[in-house]
C-alpha cells in the first residue's frame, strides 16, 4: 500500500512537470514560429513585448482569455466545449511515454525512470492509439459549430488522419522491427551508441516524416485549417481560449511527434562517445542532464524542420493529398517491410 | 476533346517528379532567406524621410511676417472633396487680405494636392507629415494653429514645385 502510494505520489509529480514542461514549449514555439517565418520572409517578427519579444506567447494568452467566448446559435453546445478539451488532453497525454532520458539511480539503489510512464511494454502502440483519438476533437468541432467549412475541416482532418497513420504505422513497424520492442526504453536501448534507425532506415524515416506532417496537421498538410478554402477550418467557429486550445493542441501535437520520431529513428537521449569521453557513469545525475540535452537537442532541431517546412511549401491540393498518400507513402511503406523483413531474417 | 498531350507534368524530368530534390531546393532557399538582411522599418524609432515629391498633410506657408495666403477661396473651389473652408478678412499688410480662418477637414482629405496645384500664391503646399492621427471627429478638423507650418520647413517640396510644376 505504501509503495504504490509513493509510486502515484512520483508519478503524479513526473506528470505536473511534463505537462508543464509541454505547455511551455508549445508557447515557445507559438514564437518561434511568428519569428523564424518572419526570417524567412525578409521580416524581423515580433520584438516588442519583453527582450526580444520573448514574452509574446505571454501577451497572446492574456488577449485570448479577455476574449468574449461566443458559441454559435445553433451549436451543440455540449461538444463545442468538449472539442478543444480533446485535442489538448490528447496532444499532452502522449507524453507520458516519452523517454526523454533513461534513469536516476538513487541512495537506496533503486532507479528513478525519467520518463512519467516508464518501461510501458506497448508503449508505441499507445502512442499510435492516442493520436487516433486525436482526430475526434478536430471531427467534432467541425460538426459541433453547425457551420459547412468547419464541418468540412473536420472531415478533411478525419480522412486525412486514416489515410496518413497507415504509412505512418507501416513505417513504425519497420523500424520496430529493428528494434523488436514497443517498450520505449527498449526502443533507444536498440539503438545505443549511434546505431540510430535512422542510417538504417531512410526511407522508413522520410515516410514517417511526411505522415507526422499529415498528423498533426501541419503546412504543407493543413487542410483542415486551409484558410482560403475553409475560413478557417475546424476552428472557425472558436474564440477566445477554446481556439487557444486548439492553437497549443497544434504546437503540442508537434512537440510530440518531433519526441517520437526522435525516440524511433534518431537514437533518443543516445549520444554516441561523449558520455564515455566525459566518463559520466550511468544512472549519475550529470548523465541524465546530458541525456535530456542531447534528447531536447534533436527534438529542436525537428521542431525547426516542422517550422522550416511550413514557410516553405504551398498546400497540397485534396487530391494529390490522397494521391501521396494512398499510392506513394502506402506502396512504399510496404516496400520498406518487406526488404527490412527479409534483411532482418537472412542475416540475423 | 481535350488534347492533353506535353503538359506542364509531362515535360518534368525524373528527379522533378520525386519532389523531394525540388523540397530541399526551396528549403535551402528559405534557410538562406533567414540570414538576409531584413527590410522591416522599425517604425516609431526609424521614421522614413520622404523626398520632396511627397503629397502628404497639406499645410499653409507661414514667412516671417505672417502667412501667405490671401484667401482667394481657390483652393475651397477646386478641392473635390470639399475639405477646405476659408473665411477671408482684411489687412493692413501689402496684400491687402488674410484668412480669417482656414479649415481642413482631415477625414475628407483625399490628398489630391489640387489646392496645391490651384493656389496663385504658392501659399498651401503638401508637406511630409504622413501619419496623421485623431481620437475624434472634432479634432480631425486642422484650424490655422496646426496648419501654418514655416517657410524654412518647406523648402524642399517649394523647390520641387519650382521645378517640376
Amino acid at each position: 500500500m505504501q509503495d504504490a502510494m509513493s509510486s502515484f505520489v512520483v508519478t503524479l509529480i513526473k506528470g505536473a512537470i511534463a505537462l508543464n514542461f509541454a505547455l511551455v514549449i508549445a508557447a515557445a514555439l507559438v514564437y518561434l514560429e511568428r519569428r523564424i517565418s518572419a526570417w524567412m520572409q525578409y521580416r524581423i517578427g515580433p520584438n516588442r513585448v519583453g527582450p526580444f519579444g520573448l514574452l509574446q506567447p505571454l501577451a497572446d494568452v492574456l488577449k485570448l482569455y479577455t476574449k468574449e467566448d461566443v458559441v454559435p446559435y445553433n451549436a451543440n453546445r455540449a461538444f463545442h466545449r468538449l472539442a478543444p478539451l480533446i485535442s489538448i488532453a490528447v496532444a499532452l497525454s502522449i507524453l507520458c511515454v516519452i523517454t526523454p532520458a533513461s534513469y536516476l539511480l538513487l541512495e537506496d539503489g533503486t532507479k528513478l525512470f525519467i520518463a512519467v510512464a516508464p518501461n510501458v511494454n506497448v508503449g508505441f502502440l499507445l502512442i499510435l492509439a492516442l493520436t487516433s483519438i486525436g482526430v475526434y476533437g478536430i471531427t467534432l468541432a467541425g460538426w459541433s459549430s453547425n457551420n459547412k467549412y468547419s464541418l468540412m475541416g473536420g472531415l478533411r482532418s478525419s480522412a486525412q488522419m486514416i489515410s496518413y497513420e497507415l504509412a505512418m504505422g507501416l513505417a513504425a513497424v519497420a523500424a520496430l522491427m529493428l528494434s523488436g520492442s514497443l517498450d520505449m526504453n527498449q526502443i533507444i536501448a536498440s539503438q545505443a551508441n549511434g546505431r540510430w534507425n535512422i542510417w538504417f532506415q531512410p526511407l522508413g524515416f522520410v515516410i514517417f516524416l511526411v505522415a507526422s506532417f499529415a498528423e498533426t496537421n501541419r503546412a504543407p498538410f493543413d487542410l483542415p485549417e486551409a484558410e482560403p478554402e475553409l475560413v478557417g477550418g475546424y476552428h472557425t467557429e472558436y474564440s477566445g481560449m477554446k481556439f487557444g486550445l486548439f492553437y497549443l493542441a497544434e504546437y503540442a501535437n508537434m512537440f510530440t511527434a518531433s519526441a517520437v520520431m526522435t525516440t524511433l529513428y534518431l537514437g533518443g537521449y543516445d549520444l554516441p562517445l561523449v558520455p564515455q569521453l566525459l566518463g559520466v557513469q550511468e544512472g549519475t545525475l550529470p548523465r541524465v542532464l546530458l541525456e535530456l540535452a542531447t534528447f531536447f537537442g534533436k527534438v529542436s532541431v525537428l521542431l525547426f524542420f516542422f517550422i522550416w517546412v511550413r514557410w516553405t511549401l504551398p498546400r497540397f491540393r485534396y487530391d494529390q493529398l490522397m494521391n501521396l498518400g494512398w499510392r506513394v507513402l502506402l506502396p512504399l511503406g510496404l516496400v520498406n517491410i518487406i526488404i527490412t523483413g527479409a534483411i532482418v531474417f537472412f542475416v540475423r | 476533346m481535350n488534347v492533353t498531350t506535353n503538359t506542364r507534368a509531362q515535360r518534368m524530368n525524373f528527379w522533378e517528379k520525386l519532389y523531394l530534390p525540388e523540397i530541399a531546393k526551396g528549403l535551402a532557399l528559405t534557410f538562406k532567406t533567414m540570414f538576409r538582411p531584413k527590410l522591416t522599418r522599425q517604425y516609431p524609432e526609424e521614421r522614413w524621410e520622404p523626398l520632396g515629391s511627397y503629397r502628404g498633410r497639406p499645410v499653409l506657408v507661414l514667412e516671417e511676417d505672417g502667412e501667405r495666403c490671401v484667401a482667394c477661396g481657390l483652393c475651397s473651389r477646386v478641392c473635390p472633396a470639399l475639405a477646405i473652408e476659408v473665411q477671408a478678412a482684411e489687412t493692413d499688410r501689402d496684400k491687402e487680405r488674410y484668412p480669417s480662418k482656414f479649415e481642413i477637414n482631415m477625414l475628407r482629405c483625399i490628398y489630391c494636392g489640387l489646392c496645391e496645384e490651384v493656389c496663385p500664391e504658392e501659399a498651401i503646399v503638401m508637406s511630409k507629415d504622413y501619419d496623421i492621427v485623431f481620437h475624434s471627429q472634432e479634432e480631425a478638423i486642422f484650424g490655422k494653429d496646426k496648419l501654418l507650418v514655416p517657410i524654412a520647413r518647406l523648402q524642399e517640396r517649394l523647390e520641387f514645385l519650382r521645378q517640376y510644376k
